[in-house]
Order: structure tokens, then sequence, then C-alpha cells
């Protein structure tokens, strides 16, 4: 019961804190470009903005896949907190992800359509990663339930340092933050405008901003299992995790895709290997 | 009571949060770069919230630059159109704002207010970036008029 309050709770303020970290992410981000920046309480301005303008949809499809993406989202939040399987968890990701591709795809726009396509291929690119994660984590505790593996009696990320890594690789690529933001192209630059979100507009590209919100409280939370056993190295470890992410954003260029995955792949996949070989020599 | 507090808050956000897209009809630049200077971190436009988007969809704030001709007024008329309610339109220069030294030219419109209805006419040739941006503010202004 205790369990259902806290899941419904999370879902209710997933959404706050993932604009918070994203309003933090911003200043951070003009603190070392040497920028006063937008206040910290920006992206809730952005998004009231957004849900008041005028509805301009392209087609009803449209509509459907947003809302499946920001159900789906929600829907990892709260089985994570419920301490659900990951593996279901995982699944759901993936109806969100396919369900927001399918949405750029419905516009008939070139620039949603190249989105789209690159998407996919990021799609393909961290879902390997993820699940492979996944199993480290089983391979370790014996189990995929969150709950579960939140009990283990010491923090995993002694046994699951390259594991750590390689999904670091993989959330950067969710995030859709530089190296790896080929499909929704972020700040100023406008080689594909706004790539997978050419097409959303008002309403629609708020649902799809509060989606991602979501997604990062969930990546964060998926985090955490590397740290369960003590809340302050929980917070440390998380804090380190996004400040990394919000230095490599700003230090690095886009990628093109072939990079991504002739890079992502043998790198990840390979620390995910070495680290399976460490677990099961124990 | 509820729907004044929701109207309060979709108004304080549209002015703290407006989003900009440019359109240069074929201007000698000038005005072009004075107005990307206003994102650099010497002005840094960001910290009024505007943040410089490259699709109409997603934009409040639809600045133009540069001559209006017969050739691109179907572009100027075709962005403006694909901007959501509520939008506000910034003429940026002499150029935008009357066709400037081109005005006789045989091929020139004259203005882009003769082609979309032009909220704020930012004077200069090119305008200095500290009155493009209050351009910008006056523009943003103009959402605590529009209707919700």
């Amino acid at each position: 019961m205790s369990n259902l309050l806290l899941a419904l709770t999370a879902v209710i303020l997933a959404p706050f804190a993932g604009a918070l970290i994203s309003g933090i992410d911003r200043k951070f981000t003009a603190w070392f470009q040497g920028r006063v920046g937008p206040p910290i309480y920006q992206p809730f301005l952005d998004i009231i903005k957004l849900l008041g303008k005028e509805c301009m949809a392209v087609n009803s499809r449209q509509r459907i896949c947003v809302m499946v993406y920001l159900i789906s989202a929600m829907t990892t939040v709260f089985l994570f907190f419920l301490g659900s399987d990951l593996l279901l968890i995982f699944f759901i990701l993936t109806i969100g992800a396919v369900a927001f591709v399918l949405g750029a795809m419905s516009a008939p726009s070139p620039f949603s359509q190249i989105g789209a396509q690159r998407e996919l291929i990021q799609v393909l690119t961290y879902e390997p990663l993820i699940l492979l994660s996944f199993a480290g984590f089983f391979l370790v505790t014996g189990s995929f339930s969150v709950s579960y593996i939140q009990t283990w009696d010491q923090p995993l990320l002694f046994n699951l340092p390259l594991i750590y890594i390689a999904l670091g690789f993989a959330l950067t690529i969710k995030l859709r933050k530089s190296p790896f933001d080929i499909s929704a192209s972020h700040h100023g630059h406008q080689e594909i405008v706004k790539g997978s979100l050419t097409d959303y507009s008002g309403p629609q590209l708020a649902f799809v901003e509060i989606a991602h919100w979501y997604e990062i409280v969930f990546i964060l939370a998926v985090f955490s299992l590397f740290w369960s056993t003590s809340l302050a190295g929980m917070a440390i470890l998380l804090f380190l995790t996004y400040f990394a992410e919000i230095v490599i954003d700003n230090i690095t260029a886009r990628s093109t895709w072939r990079w991504m995955v002739a890079y992502v792949w043998p790198a990840g996949l390979g620390m995910i290997i070495i680290n399976y070989v460490f677990i099961l020599s124990i | 009571m509820f729907k004044k507090f929701i109207n309060k808050l979709t108004l304080t956000s549209r002015v703290g949060s407006p989003w900009m897209v440019h359109l240069d009809c074929g201007s000698c630049n000038g005005c072009d770069i004075e107005t990307w200077a206003c994102l650099t971190p010497v002005y840094d436009m960001e910290r009024f919230g505007i943040i410089n988007v490259g699709n109409p969809k997603h934009a409040d704030i639809f600045l133009v630059t540069g001559t209006v001709n017969h050739r691109n007024k179907h572009v100027l008329a075709n962005v403006y159109n694909q901007m959501p309610a509520p939008r506000v339109v910034v003429s940026i220069g002499s150029c935008s704002n009357s066709g400037g030294i081109f005005r006789e030219c045989y091929n020139v419109l004259g203005g882009a207010d003769k082609i979309i209805p032009v909220d704020i006419y930012v004077p200069g040739c090119p305008p200095k970036p500290e009155s493009i941006i209050d351009g910008a503010l006056q523009a943003v202004k103009m959402f605590k008029n529009a209707n919700s």
C-alpha cells in the first residue's frame, strides 16, 4: 500500500522535479557560456505558455501518438516507484519511444521525417545497452525487481562500474543531449530545424516536453539503483551523473548517426561484456 | 475565480517565455547580424526567456528583416501563417519597416506590413542590439492585450 502511495506521489511530483532539473540545466549551461541565463523556473513558464497556445496539430494520429508517449513515460515512473519489474518497465519505455517516432512520421514534413529516422536509429542504439545493463543488475542480485534490487546490502556501483558508464551512454542518447542530439537539435543549431519535434506545436509540444521530464526522472531513478544503500550517497551520485551530462552536453558538438552507432555499440557493449565477465568470475 | 487565475498564469508565462523565429527577406545582413548579436553572451536575450527556435510552429515572436519583394512575400506570409496564435510581429530595420533606400525599386513592395500585420517597428539601418531587444520586449507586452 505504501508503495502504491509512493508511486502515485512520484507520478504527480515527477514533472515538477523534471522541470526544475531542466531549469538548473539551463542555468548551468548559461554559466558555462558566461551568460546570466533564464531563471530556474523558466521551464514552467514555457510549458504553461505552450499549453495556452492555439492547437495546430497536423493530424489526429499525432495527438494519439503524443498521448501514448506521455502515458508510457508516466507509467515507467509509476512502475519504477512501485518497485516493479525492470523488464516490464523497459518494454513500456519502448512503446513510448516507438509512439514518439510514429508521431513524427505521421507528418509529411521532410524535417520531421529525417528526425523520425534518426530517432529510430537512436532507439536502435540505446535499447540493447539498456536491456543488457538491466541483465547486469540481474547477474549481481538475481532479480529484475526494482524493490528487490533496492534492498541489496552494498552499492551496486562497486560491482557494475562499467555498466554504469555504458548506461550513461545510453541515457545521454535517451535525453537527446550532445553529442547525441541528432534527432531533435537542441539549442541554436538548426540543421534539421527541430527534427522529430518540428511538427509539434502548442499543447502537443507541451505534452512531449512533460513526457520528457518524466523520462529525466525515470533515468535518474535508474541511476539511483547504483547506490541505493544510503540516501546521501544516492543524491551525490545522481548530482555527479547529471552534472557530467550537462558538461558533456556543453563541450561536445553533435555527432552523426554513423559515428554514434560505430562508437556507442562497440564501446558500450564491450564495457558491458567485460563487466559480465568480471561479475561471473567472482 | 479559478478561470481568472488560469488566465493570469497564462499571460504571465507568455510574457516570460517568448520564443522567436527570424526571417531574413533578403537584407544586406546588417540587421541579421545585429539580431543574432542579441543572442550572444554580450546581450543574452535568453535571460528574458527568449529562445531562437528556427521553427515558426514553436514561435511567438516573428522578427522580420530586409526588403519584402514579389518573390519572398509568399514565404513571409507562409511563415506567419504557420505560427500558432497568439503571435506578434517585429519589423527590424528601415528595409523591413518601409522599404528603406530600396523603396522605389520596381520589385520592392515597401515594408513587411504590406503583407502581414506588423506590431512593432524597430527603426535604424541597422538598429542597435539594445533597440532590437527593446522591440522584442515591447512586443512581449502586447500579449497582455491579446485575447487568450
